[in-house]
C-alpha cells in the first residue's frame, strides 16, 4: 500500500483517495476547505506551514441556538445590535498558519471586520456587522474551514473577566522607584562618612536633603502601594496565629521605612530606602516568576465547560425550538441528535439510544438503551436522532450533584503549609530573639545605640534571599515540568507532589487508552475464504464495532457480496457463492449466552456453525506495568474504577501483586475513599480522566487529569498530563521531590547571608551601603543557584 | 550649582514619562500576549511578495472588485 497523506490535514489517506487540483485529500471535507482556501486567495495557509487544516465536522444544526438573541447578547463582548464583537475559543489553534487564516477571516466573509487571534490562550476575537453575518453564520463558517470553535455552557454563564494586571503594575512601580533611589543614593555612596560637621564634599552636603526627600518620596508608593499585599498577608497570618513568612517581611519593610525616614528628618544618616525599595522589587520579582499560568488550559472546570448552551426542545404540535440548558423543566421534551450531549436526567421516549458514558461513569463501551429506560446527564449520544423527556433540572441530575459537594468550594492552596511558611515561624522567633538580645545588651553597655541595633537586625534579618529561593526552584520547574507535558496548577503543587505516599488510578481513560482498543480472537481459526468473506461483510456495516474490527483485521481484496442484511441491534448477515456468515450477537449468531463474560465480544458463524468470538479489551498504555512496579517500591497503589470488573483478570497480571482493584464505583464513592485514606493521615494523588473522576480529583492532595488531547475538556484539577508523557509520571514525582532539596539548599545559602549580616547589625556597624550590597547579593545568588540546580534536575528528567 | 534642581527635575520628568509609557502599554493589554504578534509580523511582507510574484494580474482585479461589491 502507498501512503499518500492528505495535503490538508496530514492524515493518512488510506484507500480512498480524493484527487482535486492536483492535490490529493483524505476525504471531501478537507477538500471543500482546500477549496474555500484556494478561491479566496488563501492558499498561502500551506506555504506557512504544509497540512496544518483539519477535516471539518459536520455541524448542521448544531449551532442552531446562536439564533437566538438572549444566548448571543450573553456570548458577544460587545454588541449595539449592528456591530458585535465576539471572543471564541478555537482549540485546533496550532500554528502560524492558523493565526495567518484567521486574522484574514474578512476575504471569506466581507462582514468580518477584523480578527484578531491570541495565540497562547487560543481565542480568535472577532469583529463583524450583523447585518451581512450573523453570529450562527460566522462560527458556521469557522467550523466549515475546520476551525470550529468550542462553546459551552462556561462562556453563557461566566462573562469574561479582564485580566488581572495588578502584579506588573507593582512591579513596575518597584522596579521605577528601585532604579531612581539608586541614582539618588549615588553621592551618599561617595561620600563615605563624611557630614557637614566633619567638613566633608561642600556640594554634595549641600544638596543632601533634597536627594534624601526625593528618595523618601519615591519609596511612598512601594511601601504603600507595591508592598501593600505583605501587610495583608502578615495580618491575616497573625489573625489566624500563624506566624508566615510575611510576618518578617512586613515587620522588615516597615522598620526600614519608619528608620530612614526619622534618619533624613533628624539629619542622623541617608537612610536604606534604595535597600527598602530593592527589596521589595526582588520580591516582587519572585512573586512574577511563581507565576506562570497557561493561559490555554483551565484548572478550574466543572461539568459547565462540558455542557452545551442550548438543546432542542419539542413543543406540542411537534414543532422545535431552542431552549437554554438552565431552562430545561421537569416534564420537556427534548431532541438529541448525534454526537450530541444529554443535558438532564430523563426517560428516553424514542429512538434507538447508543450512549457514551466513559467521560461520567467509566463505562468503556457505549451503552445500548431502548424506549423506556433511564438515561443520565453527560451521557453523549452516539447514533442517530433520540427524543427524551427531562425528569430533573439541570442543577439536580445524578452527574451534576457532585458539585454541591464542598470540596468543590474549598482551594487546597489556601489550606497547605508551603516549605517556606513553615520556616518563616522559627526564623521569626530566631530574628526577634537576637534582636531582643542585643538591644538589651547595648542598652546596658551604651544605650544610645540600642535603638540603631535594634532596627539594624530587623532589617538585615529580612527574608529576602529565603522567600526568593521556594518560588525560584518552583517556578522553574513549573515551567520544565511544562516543556515536558505535564502542566501544574501552580508551585504549591508542586510541594504538595513531593510529599505524595499513595497514588490512585482511574482506569477508563487513565490507565487505559481511549483511542483504540484492542481485540482478540477465540474459537476456530477461520480459513482464508472465511477470513475475506468476514472482512467484506463487515465492511458494508457502519456498526462502531464493525469499524473496529474492519480496522484490525487483515487487508483482503475487495469482493462484492451476494447479498447483505443488517439487523439492526443483533448483526450482520454476508453472504458470498455458497457461504453465509453471521457476525453479531452471541444470540443472533445462535450460540447461548457465556455467563460471566463481561467484555464486549462480536461472535461469527459460518454457515450455521459457530466459529467463535472476538473479544474487545481495553487496551492498557505503553509501559504500564514498568510504571507501576517502580512506583510501587515508594508509594501504595490502587485502582478505582467505575467499569466493570470485566478486565479483573487482565489488570492483576499488569499491575505488581496484591494492588487493590475497586470497581464499580460512583463518583462520590470515590471522593469519600480519598477522603477516608486522608484521615489515615495519606497524602494521596488521584489520577483520572472523566468528569466522574472530578470529586476524586478535588479531594486528593493533588489531583491530576490525564489527557488524550490537552485542549479538549478535563475537569477540574491540580495537573494536567499529556497521555504520550504517563511513562514519566513517577520520575515527575520523584523531580519535585528533588526540587524540595534544592530549596533546602538555598535556604541554608541565604541564611548564611543573614549571619554575616546580622554581625554588622549587632556589633552596630550597619552602614546603609552594607545592606545595599549584601541584599541583592544574597537574592541574586540564591537566584542562580536555584536555577542552575533546576535546569540540571530538568535535564535529568529524561534519562 | 542650582543647576542641579534643574538637571534633577529633567531626569525625573524623563523617568516619569517612562513610567507612564509602561502603565499605558501594560494597560492597553500588550504584555497579554506576547506570543502572537511575533508571529503576526513575519505575514504581511510575504503575503505582499506572493501576490506580487504569483499571481498579478488577476489579484488585482478581484481587489478591484471586492472593493466595488
Amino acid at each position: 500500500m502507498d501512503t499518500t497523506n492528505c495535503y490538508h490535514c496530514g492524515d493518512d489517506c488510506g484507500n480512498t483517495i480524493i484527487e482535486f487540483d492536483e492535490k490529493n485529500f483524505c476525504c471531501n471535507g478537507c477538500k471543500t476547505v482546500y477549496d474555500i482556501f484556494a478561491s479566496n486567495d488563501l492558499s498561502y495557509y500551506y506555504d506557512l506551514q504544509s497540512a496544518a487544516g483539519t477535516t471539518p465536522k459536520a455541524v448542521e444544526e448544531k449551532y442552531d441556538f446562536l439564533d437566538t438573541s438572549a444566548i448571543v447578547e450573553r456570548l458577544t463582548e460587545f454588541n449595539d445590535g449592528n456591530l458585535q464583537i465576539v471572543n471564541l475559543y478555537i482549540p485546533h489553534i496550532h500554528c502560524s498558519s492558523c493565526i495567518w487564516v484567521l486574522e484574514n477571516l474578512n476575504k471569506l466573509n466581507s462582514g468580518i471586520h477584523y480578527s484578531q487571534v491570541d495565540f497562547p490562550k487560543k481565542t480568535v476575537r472577532i469583529t463583524y456587522r450583523t447585518s451581512n453575518i450573523s453570529l450562527k453564520d460566522l462560527v458556521t463558517l469557522l467550523a466549515r474551514i475546520g476551525y470550529e470553535p468550542y462553546i459551552s455552557l462556561d462562556d453563557y454563564d461566566n462573562k469574561k473577566k479582564g485580566a488581572d494586571r495588578s502584579l506588573i503594575y507593582k512591579l513596575g512601580v518597584a522596579g521605577f522607584a528601585f532604579g531612581n533611589v539608586m541614582f539618588l543614593s549615588f553621592p551618599d555612596y561617595f561620600d563615605l562618612s563624611t557630614s557637614k560637621a566633619s567638613g566633608g564634599e561642600f556640594w554634595l552636603n549641600q544638596y543632601q536633603d533634597v536627594f534624601r526627600w526625593l528618595m523618601f518620596t519615591f519609596s511612598l508608593p512601594v511601601v504603600f502601594y507595591a508592598g501593600a499585599d505583605y501587610f495583608v498577608s502578615a495580618y491575616k497570618g497573625l489573625r489566624s496565629k500563624i506566624l508566615n513568612i510575611d510576618v518578617p517581611i512586613a515587620l522588615g519593610i516597615v522598620v526600614l521605612f519608619l528608620r530612614s525616614t526619622f534618619d533624613i528628618i533628624f539629619n542622623w544618616g541617608p537612610g536604606f530606602f534604595d535597600s527598602l525599595t530593592g527589596l521589595v522589587f526582588f520580591l516582587l520579582l519572585g512573586k512574577f516568576f511563581q507565576q506562570k499560568t497557561y493561559s490555554f488550559l483551565s484548572f478550574e472546570r466543572d461539568y459547565k465547560s462540558y455542557f452545551p448552551i442550548a438543546v432542542t426542545r419539542i413543543v406540542t404540535g411537534g414543532n422545535e425550538e431552542t431552549v437554554q440548558v438552565h431552562d430545561i423543566k421537569r416534564g420537556d421534551r427534548l431532541l438529541i441528535r448525534n454526537e450530541e450531549l444529554i443535558p438532564v436526567d430523563g426517560i428516553l421516549i424514542e429512538g434507538n439510544a447508543r450512549i457514551d458514558y466513559s467521560f461520567v461513569t467509566g463505562e468503556s463501551e457505549p451503552v445500548r438503551k431502548v424506549s423506556g429506560d433511564k438515561i443520565f446527564a453527560g451521557g453523549k449520544q452516539l447514533q442517530g436522532v433520540i427524543e427524551m423527556e427531562a425528569l430533573k433540572k439541570v442543577s439536580q441530575s445524578y452527574l451534576t450533584q457532585l458539585w454541591s459537594n464542598s470540596v468543590f468550594q474549598t482551594n487546597k492552596s489556601d489550606t497547605f503549609q508551603t516549605l517556606t511558611d513553615s520556616i518563616g515561624k522559627r526564623f521569626t522567633i530566631t530574628v526577634l530573639s537576637i534582636a531582643a538580645i542585643s538591644t538589651a545588651f547595648w542598652l546596658y553597655h551604651e544605650p544610645g545605640k540600642a535603638m540603631n541595633v535594634f532596627t539594624a537586625v530587623l532589617i538585615i534579618a529580612c527574608p529576602c534571599a529565603l522567600s526568593l529561593a521556594a518560588p525560584f526552584t518552583l517556578g522553574n520547574m513549573l515551567r520544565i515540568f511544562g516543556r515536558k507535558k505535564f502542566y501544574l496548577k501552580d508551585t504549591v503543587t508542586i510541594e504538595q507532589l513531593a510529599q505524595i505516599d499513595t497514588a490512585i488510578f482511574d482506569k477508563t481513560g487513565t490507565i487505559t487508552t481511549t483511542k483504540e482498543s484492542v481485540a482478540t480472537y477465540e474459537g476456530m481459526p477461520l480459513t482464508a475464504e472465511e477470513e475475506s468473506l468476514l472482512k467484506n461483510t463487515i465492511r458494508a456495516s457502519n456498526h462502531t464495532l464493525s469499524r473496529e474490527l474492519y480496522e484490525m483485521l487483515s487487508e483482503q481484496n475487495i469482493v462484492t457480496l451476494d447479498e447483505y442484511e443488517e439487523h439492526l441491534g443483533k448483526g450482520i448477515i454476508g453472504t458470498k457463492d455458497s457461504n453465509r456468515m453471521k457476525v453479531g450477537s452471541a444470540d443472533f449468531v445462535g450460540e447461548p449466552q457465556i455467563e460471566g463474560n463481561l467484555n464486549t465480544s462480536v461472535h461469527i458463524s459460518s454457515n450455521d456453525s459457530y466459529k467463535g468470538k472476538f473479544v474487545f479489551h481495553n487496551e492498557y498504555r505503553d509501559g504500564i506495568s514498568n510504571v507501576f512496579r517502580t512506583m510501587s517500591e515508594t508509594l501504595q497503589l490502587a485502582i478505582l474504577s467505575g467499569d466493570n470488573a470485566g478486565e479483573k483478570a487482565r489488570l492483576e497480571k499488569l499491575l505488581p501483586k496484591l494492588t487493590p482493584l475497586y470497581f464499580n464505583q460512583k463518583p462520590e464513592q470515590k471522593l469519600e475513599f480519598v477522603k477516608s485514606l486522608q484521615h489515615q493521615n495519606k497524602k494521596v494523588m488521584m489520577v483520572g480522566d472523566g468528569l466522574n473522576d472530578a470529586g476524586a480529583l478535588a479531594q486528593a492532595n493533588v489531583g491530576i487529569a490525564i489527557s488524550e488531547n490537552i485542549n479538549v475538556f478535563s475537569p477540574a484539577c491540580d495537573g494536567i498530563l499529556d497521555a504520550t508523557k504517563f511513562k514519566q509520571l513517577y520520575r515527575y514525582i520523584l523531580a519535585s521531590k528533588k526540587a524540595i532539596k534544592i530549596i533546602k539548599v538555598s535556604f541554608v545559602l541565604s541564611l548564611l547571608y543573614n549571619i554575616i549580616g546580622l554581625y554588622f547589625a549587632v556589633t552596630g556597624r550597619l552602614e546603609p551601603v552594607i545592606a545595599a550590597i549584601l541584599m541583592p547579593l544574597s537574592s541574586i545568588s540564591v537566584v542562580a543557584f536555584t536555577t542552575i540546580m533546576t535546569n540540571i534536575l530538568g535535564k535529568k528528567i529524561d534519562r | 550649582m542650582s543647576v542641579i534642581y534643574v538637571l534633577l527635575a529633567i531626569s525625573i520628568v524623563v523617568a516619569v514619562f517612562f513610567f507612564i509609557a509602561f502603565i499605558v502599554s501594560v494597560k492597553s493589554g500588550q504584555y497579554d500576549d506576547s506570543y502572537t504578534p511575533s508571529v503576526r509580523m513575519l505575514f504581511e511582507d510575504e503575503l505582499v511578495q506572493k501576490k506580487a510574484t504569483k499571481k498579478k494580474d488577476s489579484i488585482e482585479d478581484k481587489i478591484q472588485l471586492n472593493k466595488q461589491l
